[in-house]
């Protein structure tokens, strides 16, 4: 009986540390995105360090936790969602490195007059990731709950896609200025950014099924 | 030895309802992987014997009233029937309970031998097959409600949740198996009771009877189906006939133990009339039927739609078919073993009293009549046993047998006539299930065709990647148009650098396009830039080249370099 919660309660603390992993890399996503606008490069350098163990880090709790759910069998109605929900999870966790790397890669430059609405795609964006965050938390412990707190991953979701747009239209309407590859570059990293919400919303679309099936 | 080939036919029914009924104990448990095989079948097997050793009495002394064996060769063939029952009528598909086909079987028995059936008795028996299933479901309702409001309160992690949830599995389910053990050995030992006798033995602090050896006898036979041949049907139940949450079967396998251990709980009953209640009939009862009444209990408190309500006509069925079949497949085999085997299928009681009054040795299968005869005539007062006349006995007998015969070859037409009709009815109802799923499956495949070509679009709209590609794409396209004005402008633009040398490059390129004699429209789409900021940018070239207000700028290029 002792062995059953045991292995429980080991499961409990890995999929905290995973969850609060991913957290923290989003996090260091944004603030990178923020130094590298605010041209702080050693800031930049650290968090790319940072991103870098933490999206190693998350990987290593992914495949032990994926280990152990299937070892000793545990939640067997529902592993499959499990699993598909903590894959999202690092896909969030890896495209925030990828994208602070091509940061780092492409050193696109970003003119003064669009580098405010950068920031706030940067925050709108990583809102809905750490919005669905305590939506994963909830899931484990009260599975009711969490469809009530995804409207606001929906919400800073289309705050940011509307964001981009906006950046889109300025960069090739209102900014003659720069020449079509450069407006090109610039639109790709306001892709990039707004990837990090496209993959909250796919991760708040899971769980929200999940949250379904369980309460059914 | 010979004992043990007796209780040959006993042993068969014990593990055939070990193979079959651990499966609605552990059947969910052990089909969606909560809990091991190899676990259940060893807490499976030791709590039926518990359960067929300390609590089996009470359910085996019903069916003792309804029909007491005393000859071993009598206990071994209604099992045998009973048995061979369960085995054909699983074979052709059809619902069958260990209990009915006992019942069934004992009172083919009492019907060739002429026993008095006790009519009160049977009826206390077939109540409980009725009232075994809906106390299921009523059980289930309540229990349901009771872990719905638990959930709600408590809340756990969803692993802790999971622990709890097997501990719990295997907790009812060591009680179901205790429960099952207690209930349904009467099935399998309770016809021969009175037939075998053992030495009790003494432990000093407690003593085991007969009945409990020839129980716990029963209970192994019952692990040995368990540990050999449940594992398959465990599988097949968990995941394809009864896919239940491991919640529901929680609530499932605990009404059924609490029903199975009512019927066979004589404390229980006793406690009922200490306090001026009915005593509960202590009865063997379909644990099968009992899951199936709590299964629909859950679904009819969730709204009764998923509910298939032709399983109750099944069920009802089986009440009727089952006992029919073992009794008559009992009432030939018994005659075939009495008239073949010369073996004595009445008891020995009887015998011995038969012996005394005729004073002449007779043949088992005589003396089967004689009995049938006696009891009869003595029952209705007619005559006794010293007005007994030889001479009168061959047709008396005769025309008995013929009259049981008609009845037994009516009960076996009208039986076979429902079997048929079963499986005419259960064909049909396999079509239009097939031609249902056919329908749901076009309609599945044609919704998957929607969401798919929904996915697509969608990916094709959010992919950065692919949309990088298709403007890499058109990138290269407006590069290599570029590439082509700078190759035939370049001269121009070299002019154009030394006469306005403040000149931007896009400034030079709209330059170059303009003296190609473009329309806005044009210029506007290959710069990728709305025809108003065209405009503007005309605005600012026209001054920065001054072009007078009486000429157009790109009448102005072409004239001022006529290259």
């Amino acid at each position: 009986m002792s062995l059953l919660f045991k292995n429980a309660k080991q499961l409990v603390v890995e999929i905290d540390e995973f969850i609060n992993t991913v957290e923290e890399g989003v996090l260091v996503f944004k603030q990178g995105v923020l130094n590298y606008l605010d041209n702080e490069k050693e800031l930049f350098a650290d968090k790319i360090t940072n991103i870098d163990r933490l999206e190693a880090a998350a990987d290593r709790l992914q495949r032990k936790i994926d280990d152990e759910f299937y070892r000793h069998s545990l939640l067997p109605q529902n592993i499959n969602d499990i699993e598909s929900m903590l894959d999202r999870m690092d896909e969030l966790i890896d495209i925030a490195k990828d994208n602070l790397y091509q940061f780092e890669i492409e050193l696109p430059f970003f003119p003064d007059s669009i580098r405010e609405d950068y920031i706030r795609l940067t925050n709108n964006s990583v809102e809905a990731a750490l919005c669905v965050i305590p939506a994963v938390r909830t899931f484990f412990n009260e599975p009711v709950q969490v469809r009530n707190m995804l409207s606001k991953v929906y919400f800073y979701e289309k705050e940011t896609d509307k964001i981009s747009r906006s950046i889109k239209r300025k960069l090739f309407h209102d900014m003659p200025e720069l020449d079509l590859a450069h407006k090109i570059h610039l639109r790709y990293f306001a892709l990039h950014i707004e990837s990090i919400s496209d993959k909250a919303e796919k991760l708040a679309d899971v769980l929200s099924l999940m949250a379904l099936k369980l309460n059914i | 030895m010979i004992i043990l080939l007796f209780l040959s036919s006993g042993l068969f029914l014990g593990w055939s309802l070990g193979a079959n009924d651990a499966a609605n104990i552990f059947g969910t448990a052990v089909g969606s992987r909560m809990v091991k095989f190899k676990t259940a079948a060893i807490i499976g097997s030791i709590f039926v014997i518990l359960g067929a050793v300390v609590q089996g009495a009470g359910a085996s002394e019903t069916l003792g009233k309804l029909g007491s064996m005393q000859s071993l060769a009598a206990a071994f063939t209604v099992a045998l029937a009973a048995s061979l029952t369960v085995l054909w009528m699983t074979r052709l598909k059809l619902p069958v309970s260990t209990s009915q086909a006992i019942v069934g079987s004992i009172i083919g028995w009492n019907y060739y031998t002429n026993n008095p059936t006790d009519i009160g008795v049977l009826t206390q028996i077939v109540s409980t097959w009725i009232s075994g299933p809906i106390l299921g479901g009523i059980f289930a309702v309540g229990l349901f409600m009771l872990l719905q409001l638990a959930t709600k309160k408590v809340k756990l992690h969803l692993l802790y949740k999971d622990a709890l949830l097997r501990l719990s599995l295997l907790v009812i389910g060591a009680f179901g198996a205790y429960s099952l053990g207690a209930n349904n050995i009467a099935n399998v030992m309770g016809v021969f009771t009175h037939a075998v006798h053992f030495n009790s033995i003494d432990f000093g602090w407690f003593v085991i009877s007969s009945k409990q050896q020839l129980f716990f006898i029963g209970g192994i036979a019952i692990g040995i189906g368990i540990i050999t041949y449940s594992k398959h049907v465990m599988e097949t139940v968990g995941k394809t006939l009864m896919p239940l949450t491991p919640e529901a079967a929680l609530i499932v396998v605990l009404s059924q133990a609490l029903v199975l251990f009512i019927f066979s709980s004589k404390s229980l009953s006793n406690a009922f009339v200490s306090i001026g209640l009915p005593s509960i009939p202590l009865v063997p009862v379909s644990s099968s039927q009992i899951v199936i009444g709590a299964i629909i209990g859950i679904g009819l408190y969730k709204g009764g739609r998923e509910i298939k309500f032709n399983i109750l006509g099944s069920i009802s069925l089986g009440w009727i078919a089952t006992p029919i079949a073992a009794g008559i497949l009992c009432f030939f085999m018994l005659f075939f073993v009495n008239n073949v085997f010369k073996q004595d299928v009445v008891g020995m009681e009887v015998h011995q009293v038969l012996i005394t009054d005729n004073q002449t040795p007779k043949t088992n299968s005589s003396l089967v009549y004689d009995t049938i005869v006696l009891q009869m005539q003595t029952n209705s007062g007619q005559v006794t046993a010293e007005h007994f006349q030889a001479e009168k006995l061959p047709q008396i007998i005769e025309s008995k047998r013929d009259i049981h015969l008609w009845y037994v070859a009516l009960l076996f037409i009208s039986f076979i006539s429902i079997i048929v009709l079963v499986i005419i009815f259960s064909n049909k109802q396999k079509r239009w299930q097939s031609q249902i799923s056919y329908l749901k499956k076009q309609h599945l495949n044609e919704l998957n065709d929607l969401q798919n070509s929904i996915e697509e679009s969608t990916i094709k709209d959010k992919n950065p990647d692919k949309e990088l590609n298709i403007y890499q794409k058109e990138f290269g396209d407006r590069e290599m148009l570029q590439f082509h004005i700078d190759e035939q402008n370049r001269r121009f633009l070299q002019l154009l650098s030394l006469d306005f040398p403040t000149m931007t490059e896009n400034e030079k390129r709209l330059a170059a396009l303009l003296r190609l004699k473009l329309s806005s429209k044009e210029i506007a789409s290959i710069l990728n830039i709305p025809t108003k900021s065209l405009e503007m940018s005309l605005n600012n070239l026209c001054e920065k080249l001054k072009v007078p207000d009486n000429i157009g700028l790109s009448d102005f290029l072409v004239k001022k370099y006529k290259l």
